[in-house]
């Protein structure tokens, strides 16, 4: 075998009691896709950062291209040729792409940036790898494929050898996954290597030739791509075996309980246009679509925090108010896609997070003045209930995982705040709610949003995942540039036809597909 | 070198940023007072005994602490909420302008009403005039998001040239002798002294008593949670629920007033007239009060007594050893400043390289 381009030896990292990274050896070849695969908070994140130069790694040491790497210098590492594509762009929204790519690799003491040679060296790499863009381009123009390889090529530029792309699917149509995995695959074949981390399992054995799995800091397995199976990384990931997500399809769909009727919102970054949509009792409606095409307004528009500018929104036959507190009060259980920012007041404590919806009801107030033993008491049971595991209800919300906050904000909403009453929520409006969750989160936040839905609630779910759609989803429509296509039975959409719908042929395929009479009786939801 | 969050925060490091914030303040103003020739010693002594080692010291320093604490709350309440409001020092002087106005001799004789409403009537004046004064800038942030800073800081200047014009027209004292000086405050509406013999007024008990209200709103009810999710993440507390807008405006209003409250104490207390260098910055250090009493209601009152006793007795350290009394205005900077660094280095570890 030929000598590895990046080889890390016993990478041992550790954050007070946490080890996030356990004795950790790994080495990457040219020309392969390395897998990285593992939960939220396996470690992979800590792994990339130690390599990055973020975090100093405690003990060991890595090798890039037979010389040492000197730890916790990012130039060094870009020097040394390990190229990164965040999760989250690093781009500039009102410069062009040209300028986004030679940004830090001008020196400042030059009188004039050499826009020309610069150029030149873009195109030329844009053309090796297969990546075409625009140079003149506004980054703010382009869409999130197109930005991601715009990072891509930013690396490319500065002369990467090793690439790490972290999670880069999870902002992808499947044509723009396919799209990116040729261009992978064209990278390889010229000899570069590739660090994909990512945790879904069908495109990690689909992209890489390795694959090494992380679990609770540990390297705890390695495989060929070709001789493993989805079920044994699933396996290695989690340390146990698990069944794979079935379709729990609805038994008593009731009446209309959430009715949109060509509702727009006001232009914004993203915004609804004459969608219409309807959500009836003890079944869930799922929305796929690529992320920005309008699935915040509409979240917003259930939420109570954007008006719409048209059209009509009735809950129970009235109108909708228009204010977070009514919504929650009229039995709407909301959550917000983004957790840390929206979900929770990450500085204040988890019991005055549990009851901040609920605090302007006389159940926690009075007077102007917080209930404290009644709201701590509900705090308890939302701890309890939906098993939120921390340091206790005086902690700061911010110090819960990922996954355990979820689990507040999940309680908070589900939870009713009358300690015998049994009532769930009319309307459950989730926006990416398993987001970013370790697999044993994701199915907890399923489960109970399946509950949730065969107690005789109406489940919005909005996801950027198509396999949580497509599982989940009783009824599924697409969102693309703030417009809904009709929502047809899961089961009665191909993968194709989703695809073809998220990247805005959504008319067209609707048109169609009530051509062949898909309905939403019973039968084919037996049949399903 | 580099900043990384530490995994968890050590109690014992906590409650020592204050102190080691202290002594590294002490430690970088002795390099000053060495350097103006001074023994080190026996200046940080001098300060000591002239800041808090007598009755009349300890006197003067609370005297002092009066506006400093009402205007360190003021920050206080407003930058819970993110609101930067820069503008207590004009906030203060219309509040003395209201007092003044409403319990003003005013042609030698004043409203005809009993004192005890008309003592409600001035303070109220007072605080309505602060509030006012915010509501316009905290009301173009919430809605317009006009940056505030910019305009309370501004706001400062228009309302000292005001104070000015009303000091050299129509509310000028006849009988300074052309000194720009309101008329003065009826002697009945007057702060009782606390302590025979020295400065120190009832202005001490009003301030004390309304950082306990203020910590007690702030902790307890329903507003004061409203203003600490506004300010903690604006998003969330949307999200959630809590009324920005009307927040803002509370939040304004709170702050304004105490500013106001602690121009109208100034003059009923101590000057009992107002002139135009009332204040010497009270408005400002009530910024540095709040953060070196990290935002704090009662931390307020413990940071005023202690900023008040430095610039105290700074005074009459720099007339025994000949160190200029710039060197409190160095000793509060700076110790803002280590206090700042102690708190970010509880949550944050540095790595060299």
């Amino acid at each position: 075998m030929p000598a590895p381009v990046l080889k890390l030896s016993h990478i041992t990292k550790r954050f007070g009691s946490l080890t996030a990274n356990d004795d950790i050896s790994l080495e990457l070849y040219a020309g392969e896709v390395l897998a990285l695969l593992g939960e939220n908070g396996a470690g992979k994140s800590t792994l990339v950062s130690i390599l990055f130069g973020h975090y100093t790694a405690d003990a060991g040491h890595i090798e890039a291209f037979a010389k040492p790497l000197p730890a916790g210098d990012p130039k060094a590492a870009l020097a040394a040729g390990i190229g990164m594509v965040h999760q989250h762009f690093t781009l500039a929204d009102n410069l062009s792409v040209l300028d986004n790519v030679m940004m830090g690799s001008e020196s400042l003491w030059q009188p004039f940036t050499r826009r020309g040679k610069a150029r030149a060296k873009l195109l030329d790499v844009a053309k090796r790898f297969g990546l075409s863009v625009d140079a003149n381009a506004r980054v703010g123009t382009l869409s999130v494929g197109e930005r991601q390889r715009v990072e891509i090529l930013k690396a490319l530029y500065r002369g990467a050898r090793i690439l790490i792309l972290d999670e880069p699917t999870a902002v992808l149509t499947p044509q723009e996954s396919e799209a990116l995995f040729a261009v992978l695959s064209q990278m390889v074949a010229q000899g570069l290597s590739i660090i994909f981390i990512s945790h879904k399992l069908g495109e990690v054995l689909r992209v890489s030739q390795r694959v090494a799995v992380l679990r609770a800091g540990e390297l705890v397995a390695q495989a060929r791509a070709s001789e493993t199976t989805q079920s044994q990384l699933a396996q290695w990931m989690v340390g146990r075996a698990l069944n794979p997500a079935q379709r729990h399809p609805a038994q008593n769909v009731g009446e209309a309980v959430c009715v949109l009727d060509q509702v727009s919102t006001a232009p914004a970054r993203e915004r609804l246009n004459e969608a219409s949509l309807t959500l009836h009792r003890g079944e869930i409606v799922a929305i796929a679509g690529v992320s920005g095409n309008g699935q915040g307004a509409l979240a917003q528009l259930l939420c109570g925090t954007r008006p719409a500018s048209a059209g009509t929104v009735t809950l129970m036959g009235r109108a909708l108010p228009q204010k977070p507190a009514q919504l929650v009060a009229l039995g709407v259980a909301r959550i917000p896609e983004d957790r840390h920012e929206v979900g929770v007041i990450g500085d204040l404590p988890l019991w005055e997070n549990a009851v901040a919806e609920r605090l302007q009801s006389r159940t926690f107030s009075r007077f102007g003045w917080v209930r404290r033993r009644a709201a701590y008491a509900y705090a308890q049971r939302v701890i309890e209930a939906f098993d939120v595991r921390g340091a206790g209800a005086d902690a700061p919300a911010r110090s819960l995982s990922g996954g355990n906050m979820q689990k507040l904000i999940l309680g908070r909403a589900l939870v009713h705040p009358q300690r015998d009453a049994t009532a769930t929520p009319k309307l459950i409006v989730a926006h990416q709610p398993t987001w970013g969750l370790d697999i044993g989160a994701v199915d907890y936040v399923q489960r109970q949003l399946i509950a949730a839905r065969d107690a005789g609630a109406a489940v919005l779910l909005i996801s950027d995942d198509l396999d949580e759609v497509l599982t989940l989803g009783d009824r599924v429509a697409v969102i693309h540039d703030g417009q809904l296509t009709p929502a047809r039975p899961a089961l009665a959409w191909s993968r194709e036809a989703i695809g073809l719908a998220m990247a805005g042929a959504g008319k067209a395929i609707g048109q169609a597909m009530a051509g062949a009479g898909a309905g939403i009786d019973e039968n084919e939801r037996a049949s399903a | 070198m580099r900043l990384e969050k530490r995994a968890q925060n050590s109690a014992i490091a906590l409650a020592l940023a204050p102190v080691g914030a202290l002594a590294f303040t002490l430690l970088v103003s002795a390099l000053l007072v060495l350097w103006a020739g001074a023994p080190v010693g026996q200046a940080y002594g001098l300060l000591l005994k002239g800041g808090f080692g007598s009755v009349f010291a300890l006197s003067e320093t609370l005297t002092r602490a009066i506006p400093l604490t009402l205007t360190g709350l003021a920050a206080t309440v407003a930058f819970k909420a993110r609101l930067f409001n820069i503008g207590a020092e004009g906030q203060l002087y219309v509040g003395a302008l209201a007092a003044v106005a409403v319990g003003g001799l005013h042609g030698g004789s004043g409203l005809a009403l009993p004192t005890p409403l008309l003592f409600v009537l001035m303070m109220t004046a007072a605080a309505l005039a602060g509030a006012l004064l915010l509501l316009g800038p905290a009301l173009m942030k919430a809605r317009l998001g006009v940056d505030e800073v910019v305009t309370t800081l501004l706001l400062n200047f228009i309302v000292l040239l005001f104070v000015s014009l009303m000091l050299d027209g129509p509310m000028k004292d006849p009988g300074a002798m052309g000194w720009p000086q309101s008329v003065a405050l009826q002697d009945e509406l007057t702060l009782s002294k606390l302590i025979a013999q020295t400065r120190v007024h009832t202005g001490l008990l009003w301030a004390w008593t309304l950082a306990v209200i203020v910590w007690a709103l702030m902790r307890f009810s329903v507003q004061g949670f409203n203003i600490r999710a506004l300010g903690a993440n604006s998003r969330a507390a949307k999200f959630a629920g809590v009324p920005v807008t009307r927040t803002v405006v509370l939040v304004a209003m709170l702050s304004g007033a105490l500013a106001g409250l602690a121009g109208a104490i100034e003059v009923a207390g101590r000057t009992g007239y107002l002139t135009l260098d009332m204040s010497p910055g009270y408005g400002y250090t009530g910024i540095v009060i709040a953060m070196l009493a990290v935002l704090h209601p009662l931390g307020v009152v413990f940071a005023s007594v202690f900023v008040a006793g430095v610039l105290v007795g700074a005074d009459s350290m720099s007339r025994a050893v000949g160190v200029p009394t710039y060197i409190a205005d160095v000793i509060v900077a700076a110790s803002l400043i280590s206090v700042l660094v102690a708190t970010s280095l509880t949550q944050y570890r540095i790595r060299w390289k």
